[in-house]
Formats: C-alpha cells, sequence, structure tokens
C-alpha cells in the first residue's frame, strides 16, 4: 500500500479521506481530507486494523420463531467476518434464551462473544 | 363486544410503546395497546443489525434489543396489550372496530387515541417497472423478514433497485448468509442510505453502487432470470445505448416508505401532501381533537430514537388531554418550509401547550455543503445555526426555547430557510 482512499463514517459529514504510507508520522501513516482528527484516526485504523460488529441469527428449537438474532458483544477484525458467520451457521440452540445469553462465548480466539440480541 | 378505554394505542411499534409507556408516566390509567402482529415491537424485530439507540441509551442496539427494553417497561406497567389484532376503523367520536381469531369483532370506546401504525414499503406496482411478472421481485423489508425472522433464504444471486438503509443492510445480510449481490442500482445521483451503511454495507462487500441508474426491464416467466439496467439522464429517464444485463434469480425493491394512513384518511384526518401523515400540532395532535399521532405513520424518519421522542411527546399529551389540561387557543401559528427545506413536522403549534421548548424535525430538498439554517419568526430572524453538510436521507431538528418565542407577540409565523454561508 502506497495510499488509499475511503470515506469516514465516524460523522455524517463523510469525508473522503486519503491515507499515505509516511514513515515519518508517528503512525506511520498520514490522513488526507479530514475535517476533524476524529477522521485521521479512523483512516489509520482502517488501513492497520478494521473492526466491525457482526449481527446475524441462530437455529432455535421451540422458539416463537425459527430464528434467534444474534450479535458479536464487541468488535471483530474484518478479515474474520466469514469465518465468524461459518461459525453461527454451525450452531443451535433451544427456547428459553434471555437477551445478553453467551452463545458462542470467545468465537474464533477473538475474546469477544456471540450473544443473543432478544430473548425468546 | 364492547369496552371502554380512556387512551388507545394503535400499533405497537416503537412508536406504540413509547406513546402508551409515557401517558401512563403522566397519570393516565386505562391504556390498551392494539397490535395486529403474533408480537409487540414492530418492524424493529427483523432489524437485527446494530446502529439503534445511540441518542436514547448512548449504546449500540440491534432493533430487536432496542424493542425488548420498551416492552419489558410496558410489561412491568401492566399496560394493557391486544396481539393478532387489526384495527379496520375508526370514528370521529373515537370510537375504534378492530378483529381478532379470539374475540371476533370488537368495539372500543376511547377518550383519546393515538395513531402508530407506522409505514409500509413502497412495490413494484407503485413505481412501474416494465417486464414479466415472475417469482423473485419483492420489497427488501420482505425479504428481511424471510430472512431474519422465518430462516427462509429468498434467492442466490440478488440486484437490488434503490439505495435506501433497508436496501443496504439487505445487500450485506444477504452476502453474509452466502448469496452473491451484483449491484444495488438508484435512480438518483446521491444515495437516499446512510453513509455509514454505504461503506459498511456495500464497500467492504465489493458491491458496487451505480448511481443514476435504473432497472429497465425484469426477464423470466416463472422465476426472475435477469434484469437489464440503463444509465439515467438529468431528467430520469433512461440514455440508450448504457444497457447492461445482469443474470439474477431476484430483485429487491427498496425504492421507498409510506406512512399507513388508511385508517386516519377514513375518519377524515387531514394529511399532508408532501409527508403523506397526518398535519400534527405541538402536542402531535392530528386535525381531529383528541386523536394524536407519532412515529412513522406520520413522517418517515431514518433513526428510531427520533421516533422515541417524538411518540414520548405525543403519549404525554394524550394523557394531558384525557386529564383536561390541554389548552384550546384561538392563535394558531404556522409553521412553514422555507428555501430549501421540504416539510417541517409539526405543521402548526398552540404556543400555550408549549413546554419549555418547541423541537422541529425536517427534511432537507438537496445535498447542500456550508449552509446555516435560519429560523425567523413572523419574518424578523430569531437565530441561524451553522450546517456544513445536510443531506435529504439525514432528517435535520432545530429546537426553539419557549422564552425566546415569549419576546414575540401573536405569532403567526415561524419558517426555517437554508442559506448560503458567505
Ligand atoms: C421494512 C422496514 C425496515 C426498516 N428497517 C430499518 C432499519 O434497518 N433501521 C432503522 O433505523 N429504521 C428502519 N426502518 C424504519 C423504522 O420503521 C422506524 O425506525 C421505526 O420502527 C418506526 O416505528 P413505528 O412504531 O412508527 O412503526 P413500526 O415499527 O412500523 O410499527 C407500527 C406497528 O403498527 C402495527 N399496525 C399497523 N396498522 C395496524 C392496524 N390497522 N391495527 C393494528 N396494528 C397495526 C404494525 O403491525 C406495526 O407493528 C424500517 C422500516 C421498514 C418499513
Ligand atoms: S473526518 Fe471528522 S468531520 Fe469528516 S466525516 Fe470524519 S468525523 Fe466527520
Amino acid at each position: 500500500m502506497k495510499s488509499r482512499e475511503m470515506i469516514c463514517i465516524v460523522c455524517p459529514v463523510g469525508c473522503h479521506l486519503t491515507v499515505h504510507e509516511d514513515t515519518t508520522a508517528e503512525s506511520g501513516y498520514r490522513v488526507e481530507g479530514n475535517q476533524c482528527p476524529r477522521g485521521a484516526v479512523y483512516g489509520v485504523k482502517e488501513v492497520t486494523n478494521p473492526t466491525r460488529v457482526v449481527t446475524s441469527t441462530v437455529k432455535i428449537k421451540n422458539g416463537l420463531l425459527p430464528r434467534l438474532p444474534v450479535k458479536t458483544d464487541g468488535d471483530i477484525p474484518k478479515e474474520l467476518i466469514d469465518e465468524c458467520m461459518k461459525v453461527i451457521n454451525s450452531v443451535e440452540v433451544e427456547a428459553p434464551i434471555k437477551v445478553g445469553d453467551v452463545i458462542i462465548s470467545n468465537v474464533l480466539d477473538t475474546g469477544v462473544d456471540i450473544i443473543a440480541s432478544r430473548s425468546m | 363486544m364492547m369496552l371502554n378505554y380512556d387512551i388507545v394505542v394503535i400499533g405497537g411499534g416503537p412508536a406504540g410503546l413509547a406513546a402508551a409507556i409515557e401517558a401512563h408516566k403522566n397519570g393516565a390509567e386505562n391504556i390498551l395497546v392494539l397490535e395486529r402482529d403474533r408480537e409487540l415491537g414492530g418492524i424493529l424485530q427483523q432489524c437485527i443489525h446494530n446502529g439503534f439507540g445511540l441518542h436514547v441509551f448512548k449504546e449500540e442496539l440491534t432493533g430487536p434489543e432496542y424493542a425488548e427494553r420498551f416492552i419489558q417497561e410496558l410489561k412491568d406497567m401492566n399496560i394493557e396489550y391486544k396481539l393478532d389484532t387489526m384495527v379496520l376503523d375508526i370514528n370521529e367520536d373515537k370510537l375504534i372496530t378492530a378483529i381478532n381469531t379470539t374475540d371476533g369483532l370488537i368495539h372500543i370506546q376511547a377518550k383519546a387515541i393515538v395513531l402508530a401504525m407506522g409505514c409500509r414499503e413502497r412495490t413494484r406496482g407503485a413505481i412501474h417497472i416494465p417486464g414479466t411478472r415472475p417469482a423473485g421481485v419483492m420489497t427488501a423489508g420482505t425479504a428481511q423478514r424471510f430472512v431474519n425472522m422465518e430462516g427462509y433464504m429468498v434467492g442466490k444471486k440478488v440486484v437490488i433497485l434503490g439505495s435506501g438503509d433497508i436496501g443496504l443492510i439487505m445487500a450485506r445480510r444477504m452476502t453474509l448468509e452466502g448469496a452473491k449481490v451484483e449491484a444495488v442500482v438508484e435512480l438518483m445521483p446521491y444515495s437516499g442510505g446512510l453513509t455509514r451503511n454505504i461503506v459498511q454495507c456495500l464497500e467492504d462487500f465489493n458491491i458496487p453502487l451505480l448511481l443514476s441508474h435504473t432497472i429497465i426491464n425484469i426477464e423470466g416467466r416463472d422465476r426472475v432470470e435477469g434484469v437489464t439496467i440503463a444509465k439515467v439522464d438529468e431528467n430520469r429517464k433512461p440514455i440508450p445505448g448504457t444497457e447492461k444485463h445482469f443474470e439474477c434469480d431476484t430483485v429487491l425493491l427498496s425504492v421507498g416508505l409510506i406512512p399507513e394512513n388508511e385508517l386516519s384518511k377514513n375518519v377524515g384526518i387531514k394529511i399532508n401532501r408532501i409527508t403523506g401523515g397526518p398535519d400534527v400540532n405541538e402536542s402531535m395532535e392530528t386535525s381531529i381533537e383528541g386523536i394524536f399521532a407519532c412515529g412513522n405513520v406520520v413522517h418517515v424518519h431514518d433513526l428510531v430514537d427520533w421516533v422515541t421522542e417524538e411518540s414520548t411527546r405525543a403519549g404525554r399529551n394524550a394523557a394531558r388531554y384525557v386529564l383536561g389540561q390541554l389548552k384550546s387557543e384561538d392563535n394558531i401559528v404556522e409553521i412553514k418550509p422555507g428555501k430549501g427545506i421540504r416539510y417541517i413536522v409539526p405543521q402548526t403549534a398552540r404556543l400555550s401547550n408549549v413546554e419549555d421548548k418547541l423541537l422541529l424535525y425536517m427534511r432537507v430538498d438537496d445535498i447542500y455543503e456550508n449552509m446555516k439554517m435560519v429560523i425567523k419568526v413572523d419574518g424578523k430572524e430569531l437565530r441561524s445555526i451553522k450546517k456544513r453538510h445536510v443531506a435529504p436521507g439525514e432528517m435535520e431538528s432545530v429546537n426553539i426555547l419557549k422564552k425566546q418565542l415569549d419576546e414575540f407577540e401573536d405569532i403567526k409565523e415561524i419558517t426555517v430557510e437554508l442559506v448560503e454561508e458567505e
């Protein structure tokens, strides 16, 4: 990577950022196009360690519905999203479940749990 | 069967829940919520992604989590509700006709009604796409319900028409579940969705967003087999020679929401031409005294947090109405959109009922940079607010303090307009 373009999503302004490799900068990167400092932090994180929250559903037996919504209770690295979906899709739970119950603990050794996002 | 309640809330989504809870907190008793679905929570139960509640709870919740907090509060207050119950009619005397399988046809006499029926999605018929009528064409919201609640995958190769938030969210959802989303096709030169959704739902998964494009034909006999898209000119007319073909088995439509106002229209409530919802005053009361409205039935919201805020106001004022605390007043202030503003809710205000501030929600009519919003009272500037960036997809709000308004006499009109910043 020499430089990468992206849109900052920290606030609705949506600045168009360019992140350049820059060995003279402390983080190793220089961000252009940001209208405020939060954009610079976001830009560097996006090129060094982008993370996301994943939301999906798991199969549930004896529930009001056949699917229970779940989410990661923190960010996981973006490149693990696919693997994470495979783990989520391999699980089946049984009602009753309470919102916040841990469905899969420490998913893919990320230190993040997958929890129920409703009671059923 | 004939029942009597002080306040009946129609619709058990976030709007109805917040209104009922707040009415109870303000001293109303005998409240009933009527919901046609099998559970409370409204459309939130199918919105399993996160991003709800940043303003109300200061944390990012999923739709079902947000709903559950309010459902729990309602239950803790022992507020009555009926599920699987469809309201068929309301009349001017606030007599409600509803139906369900256990009670049959029910009549309910209310002292006040809160309309909270939400909105529905525009369908293919409403926007006239030519071509055959095969299976596999559905609204993005219908697909969302199938996938997220029933666990039924609706297709493998998908094209999405319209870049509203539901379409963007479903592009990611279908991809995560193993489908290939070929493209999101948007008629306008900009997306109607939130920027964070374009980044997290499309760019993260390399799904192309084709702006100024539309579907000009849907092919397939029994099931969708493909679509033809084309670029459009500035008059939104397809440009010959720009056609492109995509093979796909599913077309999702995310082409806008319409407030659900059949009940309101039938009883003769005045409907606003631009919002598609009832005109309301400072108390969220419609043109019929004692009938209030809140949430997506009034105007389409992009953030549920604002639905909740607006609905607590409707609930509190429904309680004040029943308790005889709401004042009628001869001087009605008109609240009008000026240059650059498409609409403002509420449309009128009786200042004696405004507590400490008057909160206005509005949408702009285009994307603008470096503007100021100027608030005027009878033509005199009251205040202006700098705006670096405004877009039709993101609702704006303006607070006007009661004590500022008290400095004027016999106010006729409040306006908000966009002016370029020098
Ligand atoms: C398909 C869809 C998906 C959406 N996805 C998102 C999203 O991802 N993120 C987001 O921020 N916003 C989303 N929205 C916007 C969302 O609707 C609002 O934020 C919020 O849910 C509106 O709350 P509400 O209570 O006004 O309406 P709703 O949640 O729609 O609730 C209205 C309720 O009224 C009931 N009802 C209607 N008519 C009757 C009747 N005659 N009798 C009895 N009950 C009745 C309905 O069954 C429903 O439960 C979506 C909207 C739709 C339509
Ligand atoms: S750089 Fe700052 S102003 Fe620009 S989008 Fe990001 S947070 Fe908003």
